[in-house]
């Protein structure tokens, strides 16, 4: 199998990769359809990273591989620990995966018990749960909300609340797809402002440019199952002959 | 109105003590047997999955569609659940919409919900999803044509057992609520029919894979093409007899202690025939059978014309 | 669409709001079975038993006629009992004549009748105050007391997560399809019942292939926090002391209903 290689016009990111290392991963779905196609990342202490492209470049299914919910060809390694069958359990708790739409994200009836779900499930000790559970909507000031029924939140609370289902994990990686999709005005700058005072590595992917530019000093650029550019958001954001192959606009 | 219920849901009060707790006792067994049966066969994507399409269920019986007169037609949903799910999973799913249904709304009682669950949830699966398996290797037109019959006859399956019930209770007087419930459900499940077949037709174009080999669908036993079936003669057979002789079937009920001789149907209305069902207990089942058979054309037809139809 | 068109649970600090919901289930089945129990005409008990039903009213702060108001539901189907009027041996009452038929009201039909719709209505009553103070994530919690097989429960508990989302989804698709029905001037909008039906069919398969999809994402987004096949949940209740007072208080007036109802 000959190993593609990406033409990048940035080097690639240089660090050691302490929190995430994605190498050469190979995926496609059962119909055939290739979605990923030699996908190579590292992450670090403290990065904040946007991940960019247009739809269907595999921005999610790279997501989904993160935590082991797929499993395709190559290696995925979390604080230096290799994914596998038999870790998927610790993997989990370190990668925090909140999805698109947060009806499907809180499927509990109530938000304590959709906050409290990740760290039941990692078999903490009841009082470790509850605190867990205030210290997770604390983070992301939502602590009146505790004992409200999820289908009665506005769409930018549902995001939050589903910032805090992951949260409650104490996770080393949060990752998050389009955070701010279908939010208005006020409640995407709301949670613009919250991941930027939430101290934990993270890896974005969104089509939100402007929000790509306020907060994350670092771009993934993928399309067509590849990272086609990996550096300085400012950078990238220049290069408007990139953003232009790859269905992006400037902010 | 933003919620119809279906006219088969059973307040509380109208079933005796005993007849409710019967009920239960049979629906207890039905649903603990279809929880051991799903915890074995299914995967741990079942429960969101049973979930979501309980939800579904629910959801589906508000989408109506205006019959004549005011009147408008919608889905139960027995059978199509237990043809999407298989029986077992059909069975838990319905019994949970029934719950929620008499919690959440009173839209029937708690006492007799193990009434509501065996007709509305357990029967109409069972019988549902019976004669839909018995065409498993057909082709598309014989299938649809089955699940049409089969929701139509599950409905009456759930008609007939709540009338039945209504009965046992001293509620209702046999020679009238039988006719009755079945006549009204006969219509009823024409519509629930309509759907369940466009709906089917839908999702067999649209994700086949869905109920082709090796779904769901088609996991459940061939027992259950025995099952239904039996279920489904026993109501053809049942209904005219019932209403042909009620006074023997009434005899059965004071012999069994479930209503009392002051209750027996010995009154002024005792000697009253309908119509249409005064001649003999035989050729009443012969009707049934050819009332039925007729059903399954006109079933069959309309099954033809909705896939040739234009598809929009 | 609005919420509270579904959930009838009224927010309101009382009492009632604030029992173990184990404990108001338990009361609130009691009673019905109670209902069923007494005999036709204990008019004595079905007093006393409304008189439970409108202090609990008023102990949940909901007002004294609150269930009475919504407790019509239950009516239409009477419908099914009014052949005992009929049936039952006992004197005349009064008669109807309709088409062919002479229908003759016994006094002993109309008691029989009466008496099914008292106890149908106080039950209807009893079950929508359980509904209305106890919100029904508790109910849930309730029925997982109750030995209520976690596989339902949890089943139960998706549903009414999703209900909301779905019939909202349901609602898009019912405005969707009446804002293309037009129809010109003088003519019907669609075609006859079959086409109409079919429409609604393509509806629920649509609706149902959204669904499906929506469970996988699901299924994933409970993988993604540790779920593998089986549930945990915390144990939210615990009864308190005045919790069983109210309890005993229920069963001794009940039993009390019981007593009036056969003495």
């Amino acid at each position: 199998m000959p190993v593609t290689h990406i033409t990048n016009q940035f080097p690639q990111h240089d660090c050691g990769g302490d929190v995430l290392a994605v190498n050469d991963l190979h995926f496609s779905y059962p119909d055939g359809h290739v979605a990923l196609n030699g996908v190579s990342l590292k992450l670090c202490e403290g990065d904040k990273v946007a991940l960019v492209g247009p739809n269907g470049a595999g921005k999610s299914t790279l997501m989904l591989h993160l935590n082991g919910i797929l499993g395709g060809r190559g290696e995925v390694e979390v604080a230096g620990m290799r994914l596998m069958r038999d870790n998927l359990p610790a993997i989990r708790a370190m990668v925090g995966l909140v999805f698109q739409n947060p009806d499907d994200q809180l499927f509990s009836p109530t938000v304590f018990e959709d906050v409290a779900f990740g760290p039941l499930h990692m078999g903490l000790s009841e009082a470790e749960v509850r605190s867990r559970v205030d210290a997770a909507l604390e983070a992301v000031r939502m602590t009146t909300y505790r004992d409200r029924l999820s289908h009665h939140l506005s769409v930018g609370e549902k995001k939050r609340i589903a910032i805090a289902t992951v949260l409650s994990m104490k996770p080393s990686l949060l990752v998050l797809d389009e955070p701010s999709a279908g939010l208005d005005p006020r409640a995407r700058r709301t949670l613009i402002n919250l991941l930027r005072e939430l101290p934990i590595t993270m890896l974005v992917s969104t089509h939100d440019m402007k929000m790509v530019q306020d907060l994350f000093p670092r771009t993934v650029v993928m399309d067509e199952g590849r990272v086609v550019a990996d550096g300085p958001t400012a950078d990238i954001l220049k290069n408007e002959e990139l953003l232009t192959a790859h269905g992006l606009e400037k902010p | 109105m933003l919620y119809s219920p279906i006219p088969m849901h059973i307040p509380d009060g109208f079933l005796s003590l005993i007849v409710s707790i019967l009920c239960w006792g049979v629906t207890a067994g039905v649903v603990g047997l279809a929880i051991s049966k799903t915890n074995k066969s299914l995967g741990e994507k079942q429960i969101p999955l049973m979930g979501v399409m309980a939800a579904f269920i629910f959801a589906a019986q508000m989408i109506n569609f205006p019959v004549a007169g005011g009147t408008s037609g919608h889905l139960l949903g027995g059978a199509l659940a237990a043809i999407v799910l298989g029986p077992w999973a059909g069975m838990l799913v319905m019994t949970a919409v029934i719950v929620v249904q008499a919690l959440l709304f009173q839209d029937g009682g708690l006492l007799v919900m193990g009434a509501n669950i065996l007709n509305m949830g357990l029967a109409t699966a069972a019988v549902g999803y019976g004669l839909y398996r018995s065409t498993f290797n057909q082709s598309r037109t014989v299938k649809l044509a089955a699940a049409g019959f089969a929701a139509w006859l599950s409905v009456m399956t759930g008609a007939l057992l709540t009338a039945l019930q209504l009965w046992l209770s001293g509620t209702s007087d046999l020679q009238i609520v039988i006719p009755a419930m079945l006549g009204v459900h006969a219509l009823i499940g024409f519509g629930e029919a309509l759907i369940t077949v466009s709906a089917l037709a839908f999702i067999l174009q649209t994700r086949p894979d869905l109920l082709g080999e090796g779904s769901e669908s088609a996991r459940g036993s061939r027992i259950w093409v025995g099952v239904g079936g039996f279920i489904a003669l026993a109501v053809v057979l049942f209904s005219p007899l019932a209403s042909s002789d009620p006074d023997g079937l009434n005899r059965v009920a004071m012999d069994l202690g479930f209503i009392d001789t002051a209750q027996s149907g010995a009154g002024p209305l005792a000697g009253y025939t309908v119509p249409f069902l005064a001649s003999a207990s035989a050729s009443k089942i012969a009707a049934g059978v050819i009332g039925v058979l007729v059903v399954g054309v006109i079933v069959i037809l309309i099954g033809r014309g909705i896939k040739a139809g234009p598809q929009s | 669409m609005h919420f509270d068109a579904f959930d009838r649970y009224h927010e309101r600090e009382s009492f009632l709001h604030h029992l173990d919901p184990r404990v108001k289930v338990v009361i609130a089945i009691l009673f019905i079975v109670s209902n069923a129990l007494l005999p036709d005409g204990a008019w004595d008990a079905f007093l006393f038993a409304w008189a439970f039903v409108l202090i609990a009213n008023v102990v949940s702060k909901l007002g004294v006629g609150y269930t009475f108001k919504r407790s019509i539901i239950a009516l239409p189907f009477a419908l099914v009992a009014i052949t005992v009027l009929f049936s039952i041996p006992g004197k005349p009452v009064f008669s109807l004549q309709f088409l062919m038929w002479n229908f003759t009201v016994t006094d002993m039909g109309l008691l029989r009748f009466v008496s099914i719709l008292i106890r149908s209505w106080l039950s209807v009553q009893m079950a929508i105050l359980l509904v209305s103070v106890t919100r029904f994530p508790d109910l849930i919690h309730a029925l997982e007391h109750l030995r209520v097989p976690a596989v339902l429960t949890t089943i139960i508990a998706f549903l009414y997560r999703y209900l909301f989302v779905l019939t909202d989804e349901v609602f898009r698709l019912l405005r969707a399809r009446e804002a293309r029905s037009a129809a010109a001037a003088g003519s019907r909008s669609g075609g006859g019942v079959a086409w109409r039906a079919r429409v609604a069919g393509n509806m629920a398969g649509q609706l149902f292939l959204r669904s499906y999809e929506r469970s996988d994402r699901i299924y994933n987004a409970m993988v993604a926090r540790g779920y593998v096949g089986h549930l945990y949940t915390l144990n939210p209740h615990e009864m308190k002391s005045s919790d069983y007072y109210v309890s005993a208080l229920a069963v001794a007036l009940i039993f009390i209903t019981q007593m009036l109802g056969r003495f």
